[in-house]
């Protein structure tokens, strides 16, 4: 059989496929994205109508794919890090109930944040709410994963979080796959109150998810996805996790290496394997994509003497993506570099594109700003945070998803005036509609301007719920029908533009602003296919 | 064989669509193969690039250690220079001389230039010109991909059978198309 050319996340999504799951539930985000998009493109997905299209946020996804295991099928939720943040409270709480049909949470870290606010690792979330995690080394892993992790979480009436980082999401490689597996039939759970939470059986739960902590262990002991290679010289073993265990591999296999290698792609922590190298070895060194996780949880490992090495005691960067060329340098191995990048370098910083209606949009706001020194600008997350380079200079703060509204709300009742929150519209249905509620019950005197580029822009243009429906939505939430204004981004239009945020500006109360121009892009990308 | 390619541009000239066409060779002649590409925030307008590695034998990591890249291959000038910690000593640099200016602070060209061809091996060529020379200006990148044809240790016929794989939904003028630049491109390198 020939290899398929896959991406990590698609590798996943395959594999899935080829599973027999039933849906995919989740919201863009760099670098999950490219997970639900393959799904949306692929032949058996179609043909199966399995569920594909994407949800509001990554809570109702979270919720949703919950909602198809408590119903015996097999599911997955994917986000990027920072979504996981918003799922939080549905994937926590799904560890106390537990899964029916296999669910899987695909969850995609950005160490060295290419796209991100922050470079939080997953892994952590995977111990604090005592689930297995399984972090995948390679593509063929990822399609793999999909397979044993639905397996894995049917055994154990678990969910079980896929972890996966940028340079394994956006890297493509062979793969192998296998034959299309029936789905799983509509069944409920054996006991018909493992999904209800009420304090008295979340107490019988918490005390069977706790002791089942070192059954887990022993699944992370025999898993195919970890692997113990011994090695006679044990002056120093090495712990490689996930991507880690690549540049390990690509140093060692040029040199004559003789330590004792544990690569861990499943946790918890496999406890015999760690200790047998902890007691066998005088110093071990971690090698983890992200931040320190099994580096701290070794010293919870009974080690004698054993020196501990990796990103907390400055063998590996403390920060930011690995490289083979750091792996090199803690292994003390030959470490080449071409010659250094010339100074005339220039960088390119990411940009607005040329005719983004943002642009338009940002030279109103400034302009009317120019006469309140007083008035500040709440943005968000997408393509429009871009708006704070030069040339625009045009916005003060960004949070995280659906804070512009609430951090303008906040600001405003402290005496900041004019209070502009910019939010797109995809974001505004991910999480900007309590803000907008909360402003609307206070009566609170600020301008949302809801950037309707008719697309979710920044992760390269997918549709959204809550498309066409801003206005009535709006309205709906309570803001005046007078007040929700939409107005053409456009240069020809500034004027009339600008006279729109005066207005409005000055109206005591809330406003929307809505600048409505398709994404330059989207159009681009639809002129293109109709030719 | 294993060949290490650093694959370089600004966000949009097409350097995705060299990676696949030379993805497609190595799959077709049963090589390992890995490839790292940039996606989101950083594909507007910024300086993309893309790791490309192929071997006959397993490739662990997506990234190419620096030090060991076998060639880089860039469709802009100042971008071929941006990946030299890479590139081993031996190493070859491909690129088009025409810049992609959509900054204030761009070096001079001659600057940049005198710089590649510093190198002992490189290829220097406009392939922007020769692409609109044979009527197919949207083509440059494929100008590039034939300009690095001999480096790359596939045949130019098992690049032009990875082009026919790769664009041939999209019809025999677009393939044709493709093909022409690509030749072009092979010549010019000549």
């Amino acid at each position: 059989m020939e290899k398929i050319l896959l991406l990590g996340d698609e590798a996943l999504a395959q594999g899935a496929i080829d599973a027999g799951i039933s849906g995919f539930y989740g919201y863009p985000g760099t670098p999950s994205t490219e997970i639900i998009e393959f799904v949306q493109k692929n032949k058996v997905a179609i043909d199966k109508d399995i569920h594909r299209t994407w949800a509001s946020n990554e809570k109702t996804a979270m919720e949703e794919a919950v909602g198809m295991s408590y119903a015996g099928k097999r599911t997955m939720a994917t986000m990027k890090h920072v979504g996981l943040n918003v799922a939080a409270d549905p994937f926590m709480n799904s560890a106390m109930t537990g899964a029916n049909g296999g669910l899987l949470v695909a969850v995609a870290d950005d160490p060295s944040m290419h796209s991100s606010q922050n470079e939080q690792d997953s892994r952590v979330f995977a111990n604090f709410a005592l689930i297995p995690c399984i972090e995948p080394s390679n593509q063929q892993e990822c399609y793999e994963a999909a397979f044993y992790g639905f397996e894995l979480s049917e055994k154990f009436k678990l969910p079980v979080m896929i972890r996966l980082e940028t340079r394994l999401s956006h890297s493509r490689a062979g793969v192998t796959t296998k034959a299309v597996q029936e789905e799983n039939k509509l069944s409920f759970p054996d006991d018909p109150n493992q999904f209800m939470l009420l304090p008295a059986f979340s107490r019988m739960k918490y005390d069977k998810l706790v002791p089942l902590q070192a059954q887990l262990e022993k699944a992370s002991e025999e898993s195919p996805f970890n692997k113990y290679i011994d090695g006679e010289d044990k002056t120093l073993g090495i712990i490689a996790c996930g991507l880690g265990y690549n540049y390990l591999m690509e140093n060692v296999r040029k040199v004559d290496f003789k330590h004792p290698i544990l690569k861990v792609s499943q946790y918890p922590l496999p406890r015999k394997q760690v200790e047998k190298i902890m007691s066998e070895c005088d110093q071990v060194l971690v090698i983890e994509e992200g931040m320190p996780v099994v580096e701290q949880q070794l010293k919870g490992f009974v080690s004698g003497n054993t020196k501990i090495k990796g990103r907390l005691d400055g063998s590996l960067p403390r920060v930011g993506e690995l490289n083979p060329n750091h792996v090199a340098k803690a292994l003390g191995l030959p470490n080449n570099f071409g010659e250094e990048k010339p100074a005339f370098i220039a960088n390119r910083p990411p940009a607005l594109c040329v005719g983004c209606p943002h642009i338009d949009s940002y030279k109103a706001i400034t302009e009317v700003l120019k006469a309140t020194p007083n008035g500040r600008v709440f943005s968000d997350i997408g393509c429009y945070t871009l708006g704070f380079l030069p040339p625009y200079n045009a916005i003060n703060t960004c949070l995280d998803m659906g804070a512009s509204i609430t951090m303008a709300k906040g600001a405003s009742k402290a005496g900041v005036y004019p209070a502009i929150a910019v939010i797109g519209d995809s974001t505004f249905f991910h999480s900007g509609l309590t803000g907008l509620m909360d402003c609307v019950y206070d009566k609170d005197n600020l301008v949302v301007v809801i950037l309707d580029n008719s697309t979710t822009g920044m992760t390269g243009g997918q549709d959204y719920t809550g498309f066409g429906r801003i206005e009535a939505v709006c309205k709906a939430l309570g803001v005046e029908e007078d007040h929700i204004r939409v107005i053409t981004p456009l240069p020809k239009q500034h004027e009339i533009n600008v006279k729109v945020f005066e207005e409005e500006i000055a109206y005591e109360g809330v406003s929307v602003i809505i600048p409505r121009r398709e994404c330059v892009q989207t159009l681009k990308k639809k002129l293109k296919s109709r030719r | 064989m294993k060949k290490d390619i650093i694959l370089a541009g600004v966000g949009g000239q097409g350097i995705l669509t060299i990676a696949t066409v030379i993805g497609q060779a190595a799959v077709s002649s049963k090589m390992y193969i890995k490839q790292a590409e940039v996606h989101g925030m950083s594909q507007r307008g910024g300086d993309v690039q893309s790791h490309l590695r192929i071997s006959d034998e397993e490739i662990f990591s997506d990234l190419i250690p620096m030090g060991e890249a076998d060639l880089i291959l860039s469709v802009e000038p100042m971008e071929a220079l941006r990946y030299l910690p890479y590139l081993n000593e031996n190493g070859w640099l491909i690129a088009n001389s025409t810049p992609f200016v959509n900054i204030t602070n761009y070096p001079e060209k001659e600057e940049v230039y005198n710089k590649i061809k510093a190198y002992k091996n490189h290829v220097l060529i406009d392939a922007d010109t020769i692409a609109k020379e044979i009527g197919s200006a949207r083509s440059m990148n494929m100008v590039i991909l034939g300009a690095a044809v001999k480096t790359l240790g596939f045949t130019i016929n098992q690049i032009e059978d990875a082009i026919k794989t790769i664009f041939g939904r999209k019809g025999e003028a677009i393939v044709e198309a493709n093909i022409k630049a690509l030749k072009a491109g092979f010549e010019a390198a000549k």
